[in-house]
């Protein structure tokens, strides 16, 4: 092997992971399979997703979308503000967070108690509403899935939440 | 931007030599998922290149190029009957072979080509002026030069840079980590040799009879070109794989070629400086 | 079968691959020669719907041949079991079994049961619940055995002759597999399941996606308890489920029909108007099931805190009563009729991902308000304006909000995977600008609500003000930008359940009570957090051995293997060394191995049942299949199911061909929507020949969204297409990459041809069948669009888990474009 001079760039050249603030242990978000990641984090960005080699399911490996949970995250097309459409409108408005919320919580109660039915016609306790309807969950966290079902069931009283599994 | 003169003043001497490290990429093990591809991507930050449909089978990747460095290959094999008797769906992740006699390397009047301490061949992005003259010397049509547009500077060369930057750490290339069935295995080039061989006679004793290695020393693949240091365990002719049955180097007209490159690199610099350097 | 593995979960793949390298066979069944034939042992091709034919004739198979596990059979499984003298087979009634009512399209099941003495509880509580049926709907009867297997009403005779006709040759007509094939399928099956050897089956939606899906699922059951493959290491039965947490939403649920750890949801039909009512319903003696009073209260306790008192039945009153099918699809079909006002869709895209999607969108413009809460701007999101039907805005009256949320590193959580595994994943960065994590919406739309209803008296409202809803962590973590982020793991924590009294966390579900002491919010993940700062979804250490019982946590209680105490012989040894798992060992006296035995610890393998017992006593030492009221694995299922105790072969709601086998064409019991906008194509159909399957490819991802903006994976797969065989390209005079028209009952479609040999036509009866592929991945938002295959598909519903049949329906193509 006969080596050539080298520039500077060459001699420096490193991995950026070695310079990372954290590196964190993760979950792949796409499949069921559960593969492990690492999520290195610089200046608090994230600068690189990878397979964790511990884990005994993927041992440091990843699929295609795997490999590019990277992209799924740090991606320029990501909404990263409220945005509402008005009733009849054409376009999207940007809308602050909390007035968003505050809004969907008085609509969430306005449909509930228009359509709440205590008891069926031949007198059966019901306490639901069928007006309202959830859909979601398999990409999420089983504490988010846990809150959706006390908060929409035991809460108010919603019967059709569902998810993923149902597809 | 390209500056002759920041070149120059650039050049250190290379650090001492290591390992050589390579691939073994063993199509047998190969699901066509393309992990390689995305991963390859997502550590060296490679953009997408275009989003269009080929049609032939599942590679809408095409080719190697400036931005693609790993690229799945896909063989759909069958009797032509309806009984599809022998059916076979071939898939293969090539690669830039980091030829022991590279042709680029010896095709680039610069010195942006380089071997690495780990006996891969790598472009130095500081360095390369965009002579384009690495292309057409590459026997596999692996070395690019980049688009107009795009992240890299328009002209100059790029490939697979076998993750000289993971390697400095004695990391794994993103693509042999992330494979999932370890198609794609990462080591020391004579380590893998050994490897091959032995799943190859594996392989053989299967009764996988088409089964062969390509890119070993011993193989005519190697006669101009040397071993290839990322090499394949292929099960079918190399042809099929669009692989050539013995690469050849452009080295009969090489050493005219290296003068008049030497002489138009630089003035394609000088060019260069002067042209894009006000636009900075 | 039914699963597409090494291009939907490629990792996953990593193992049967290894497992080939060290000689194991694999072997693909399906309609289409995928990247996981190419990587198989063995490509076996079989015609879309036919799966049951299919199994049934490997059942036929091992019991014609006397290939059964003998041993394991006559122990294990209820072979032995009576069956009622009312009971009539599909054999004998042209493809219908007794208890039929052609009225209601529905089944009582009473003449499925055991014969023997009647429980002392009633016991078939899932009247609407799929997921819930292994638990809570076991036999009615204990029953009466025969043990030599004679008795013609023995399961093991029933189910003999029920697959009886099920012979090479009829698997050959009805699936389109060459005989030789499946030979050599049953041949390696049998070869490779016994003491010595085990052999596992792995599924996914292509089986669940049908009008028969979990009879599918249960002839899988069948063919291996009678090959002794399940409960033991290399053998069983893999669901391999789609999304990261998947099984997690379907434990905790975001289901209609399940409260949290598939507890039936009460329900006004089945007259669950009181506590003590739904505990009578749903109680059962025997088996682990007896348990459930303890895991409703506390359930209830951890919902509703202090208001939940002996008194007032811990507020069970609250939680809403079914009165009806709220699925997904029936939900769908009252969203587009005007009943739905309000909708909330967290991470899921119906307008190209759920079933005759045109009819999704048009249901979302009949909405007051949608929500969607998701990293991108969904096809959903943007119905409104962006719709292929052209709708003007100025005529949708919908309010929708698009919340931008948060990427699993963005947040603390759990997920569920695919093996019942929970493993958290650690925030890393915050989520980008006013994006916040879906617990972050939900917890802060709770105390909104909360604060909304905080005086009002009406009874309807009490149990939103009582619901507990403290998350919030005791300090804030500087780390974060976020500050008002609810703790995952305290949420992580109530779902492991604690004594009211201190708070203190329980260590295991057996810690549960009925009486208002404990809280426990869902049971089955009791144990995750069994103490104070120790996560056990959290841990991280891979071990030595193969089984790694230290990464993550598995439910319940950190078992790996279901039923693993059949991976011993019915005196406790393992049925052989190499197959070594769980086992007892007789001088501690205890169920040991490497992993946790899914048994009562000290029980002995010699233990007689104890018919005076309730709960896992009334089983012996040698019953595994501790959830069931018998123990046993069932062959026939005497309840539980909607469509029959035994899988039968049925034809799709719309196939092309007549049931061979019988003269019932399709599933007595599966829901059509008949509705204008929902047209079924009869059998036959001659403006619709052909057979079409949707499904996915490794470069995309369901609908869209998490791939579509990634250019990393749009570029690998940049365009919708349909696959067709050179056949019957030919005979449409169609070239690869040719515009076609896809053109069902419901909808058409244009799309590229991709012409290959890896589609092939089916024989039939001297002609040809063909099918067509589709996969589902693009919609009208993301860096490439194309044509959704989900307009296509009809609304269905299997009936007893409310799935849709898009893995086999009819449609006709032809060159060119829509316009």
């Amino acid at each position: 092997m006969s080596q050539q001079p080298m520039s500077r760039e060459s001699i420096e050249k490193k991995p950026r992971t070695r310079d990372a603030d954290t590196v964190v242990a993760s979950v792949c978000p796409y499949c069921a399979v559960g593969c492990s990641q690492l999520v290195y984090v610089k200046d608090r960005r994230i600068i690189d997703v990878e397979g964790n080699p511990e884990s005994p399911i993927n041992e440091g490996t990843l699929c295609p979308k795997g490999a590019a949970t990277y992209r799924y995250l740090v991606n320029p097309n990501r909404v990263t503000s409220v945005r509402y459409r008005a009733p009849y409108s054409d376009h999207w408005e940007e809308r602050p967070l909390d007035w968003a919320m505050d809004r969907i919580a008085q609509r969430i109660k306005e449909t509930r108690d228009a359509s709440f039915v205590e008891r069926t016609p031949d007198g059966k306790l019901a306490n639901q509403t069928t007006a309202i309807a959830t859909l979601g969950g398999a990409t999420m966290d089983i504490e988010e899935n846990y809150l959706i079902k006390k908060l929409f069931s035991g809460g108010l009283g919603v019967v059709s939440i569902e998810n993923q599994a149902r597809i | 931007m390209i500056d002759a003169y920041k070149r120059l003043m650039n050049v250190e001497p290379p650090p001492p030599p290591k390992k050589a490290r390579g691939f073994f990429t063993d199509t047998s093990l190969c699901i066509g998922c393309k992990a390689c591809e995305v991963a390859c991507k997502q550590w060296n930050q490679l953009p997408a290149d275009g989003f269009a449909m080929t049609g032939n089978s599942y590679d809408n990747t095409g080719t190697l190029g400036a931005t693609t460095w790993r690229h799945v290959q896909f063989v759909e094999q069958a009797k032509a009957n309806s009984s599809r008797q022998d059916q076979r769906w071939l898939m293969m992740s090539d690669v830039c072979k980091h030829c022991a006699n590279a042709a680029c390397l010896e095709a680039c009047p610069t010195g942006a080509l380089i071997r690495t301490e780990f006996d891969t061949v790598y472009v130095q992005q500081d360095i390369c002026n965009g002579c384009g003259f690495c292309v057409p010397a590459c026997p596999f049509g692996v070395i690019d030069r980049a688009p107009k547009h795009g992240q890299f500077e328009a002209g100059t060369a790029h490939k697979c840079t076998l993750c000289y930057d993971r390697l400095k750490d004695d990391m794994t290339p993103a693509c042999a980590k992330s494979c999932p069935t370890a198609s794609i295995q990462f080591g020391d080039v004579e380590e893998l040799q050994q490897r091959a061989r032995h799943r190859l006679a594996e392989l053989k004793a299967r009764g996988e009879a088409k089964a062969e290695l390509y890119g070993m020393p011993e193989g005519k693949e190697a006669t101009e070109v040397g071993q290839l240091h990322a090499f394949f365990l292929l099960l079918d002719k190399p042809q099929t794989y669009n692989l050539p049955e013995v690469p050849r180097l452009p080295r009969k007209t090489m050493g005219q070629r290296y003068g008049w490159s030497a002489a138009v690199g630089l003035g394609f610099a000088l060019v260069g400086a002067l042209v894009f350097g006000r636009r900075q | 079968m039914g699963s597409n593995m090494a291009e939907n979960h490629p990792v996953g793949f990593r193992w049967p691959m290894k497992a080939r390298e060290r000689g194991a066979t694999i072997i693909h069944v399906d309609p289409r020669f995928s990247r996981t034939s190419a990587a198989a042992n063995l490509y076996v091709p079989i015609r879309s719907g036919s799966d049951i034919a299919f199994l049934g004739g490997l059942i036929n198979y091992v019991l014609s041949r006397d290939l059964w596990f003998h041993e394991y059979v006559l122990a294990y499984t209820n072979a032995s079991s009576i069956i009622n003298d009312r009971y009539i087979d599909a054999e004998d009634n042209g493809g219908v079994f007794s208890g039929y009512d052609p009225r209601s399209g529905t089944y009582d099941n009473a003449s499925w049961a055991y014969a023997g003495p009647p429980q002392e509880a009633k016991e078939d509580a899932s009247a609407h619940s799929g997921h819930a049926m292994e638990g809570t709907s076991p036999a009615k009867h204990r029953p009466t055995r025969d043990e030599t297997l004679q008795h013609p009403r023995c399961v093991f005779q029933i189910v003999k002759r029920h697959y009886a006709r099920y012979t090479p040759e009829m698997v050959e007509e009805v699936c389109g597999t060459p005989k030789e094939l499946f030979l050599q399928v049953a041949d390696v099956l049998a070869k490779n399941s016994g003491r010595e050897r085990t052999s596992a089956i792995c599924y996914a939606v292509g089986w669940t996606q049908q009008s028969y899906g979990a009879q599918i699922i249960r002839a899988a059951g069948i063919l291996q308890l009678l090959l002794g493959n399940m409960g033991r290491p290399g053998g069983g039965i893999m669901a391999l489920r789609g999304h990261a947490s998947i099984q997690g939403s379907t434990d905790v649920p975001t289901l209609f029909d399940l409260l949290p750890g598939y507890l039936p949801h009460p329900s006004v039909i089945k007259g669950d108007d009181t506590l003590e009512k739904y505990m009578r319903e749903s109680a059962v003696r025997g088996g682990y099931w007896s348990n459930l009073p303890k895991f409703m209260v506390s359930l209830l306790k951890a919902w509703y805190g202090d208001a939940a008192t002996k008194d007032n039945e811990y507020g069970y009153e609250w939680i809403p009563k079914l009165t009806g099918d709220h699925s997904h699809v029936t939900t769908s079909a009252a969203m587009a009729d005007g009943n739905v006002k309000g909708f909330i869709v967290f991470g899921q895209n119906p307008a190209n991902g759920s079933p005759n999607a045109g009819l999704q969108r048009r249901a979302l413009t009949q909405l007051d308000w949608l929500v969607a809460v998701d990293l991108y701007e969904t096809e959903t999101a943007a119905f409104w304006y962006a719709a292929p039907e052209g709708w003007k805005p100025a005529d949708i009256k919908t309010e929708v909000f698009l919340l931008p949320t948060a990427g699993p590193a963005e947040k603390d959580g759990t997920f569920t995977n695919t093996q019942r595994l929970l493993q958290f994943h650690d925030k890393a960065v915050d989520p980008p600008g006013d994006a916040r994590s879906d617990l972050w919406l939900v917890y802060h739309l709770g105390l909104r609500l909360k604060a909304l209803y905080r005086d009002s008296t009406r009874p309807q409202d009490q149990g939103l003000r009582h619901l507990t809803w403290d998350y919030l962590p005791e300090r804030t973590d500087p780390r974060w930008r976020i500050e008002d982020e609810p703790s995952a793991e305290a949420v992580l924590k109530e779902i492991n359940g604690y004594t009211v009294a201190d708070r203190k966390l329980v260590a295991d579900f057996a810690a549960l009570k009925d009486d208002g002491s404990t809280a426990c919010g869902v049971w089955i993940y009791s144990g995750v957090y069994p103490e104070e700062d120790k996560n056990m979804a959290r841990r991280r250490v891979k071990g030595d051995g193969w089984v790694s019982p230290e990464w993550g946590f598995s439910w319940p209680g950190n078992r790996r293997m279901l039923y693993n105490r059949a991976s011993a012989d019915p005196q406790g040894n393992p049925w052989s060394e190499r197959k070594k798992y769980v086992w007892w060992d007789a001088a501690q006296r205890k169920w040991t191995g490497f992993d946790r035995p899914d048994f009562p610890e000290t029980k002995a393998p010699d233990t007689a049942p104890n018919s005076d017992g309730a709960g896992v006593d009334l089983h012996s030492g040698s019953d595994p299949f501790t959830l069931k009221a018998d123990g046993r694995g069932w062959l026939f299922a005497p309840s539980g199911l909607k469509d029959g105790p035994l899988p039968t072969h049925y034809e799709p709601l719309e196939s092309p061909l007549r049931n061979a086998l019988y003269p019932r064409q399709d599933s007595p019991v599966a829901k059509r929507f008949p509705r204008n906008d929902n047209p079924i194509s009869p059998p036959g159909d001659p403006q619709y020949p052909y057979i079409v399957t949707t499904y996915r490819v490794t470069e995309q991802y369901t609908s869209g969204v998490m791939s579509r903006w990634v250019g990393w994976l749009s570029e690998l797969m940049p365009e919708m297409f349909a696959e067709i065989s050179p056949e019957l390209a030919a005979e449409k005079g169609i070239a690869n990459m040719d515009w076609i028209v896809v053109a069902t009952a419901r909808s058409q479609i244009e799309c590229r041809a991709l012409v290959t040999g890896r589609m092939r036509p089916f024989r039939h009866n001297g002609g040809m069948i063909h099918e067509i592929g589709l996969p589902y991945h693009w919609g009208y938002k993301g860096l490439v669009t194309g044509a959704m295959a989900n307009d296509l598909v009809p609304l269905s519903e299997e009936p007893n888990v409310y799935i849709q049949e898009d893995k086999a329906f009819t449609c006709n193509i032809r060159k060119g474009r829509l316009r």
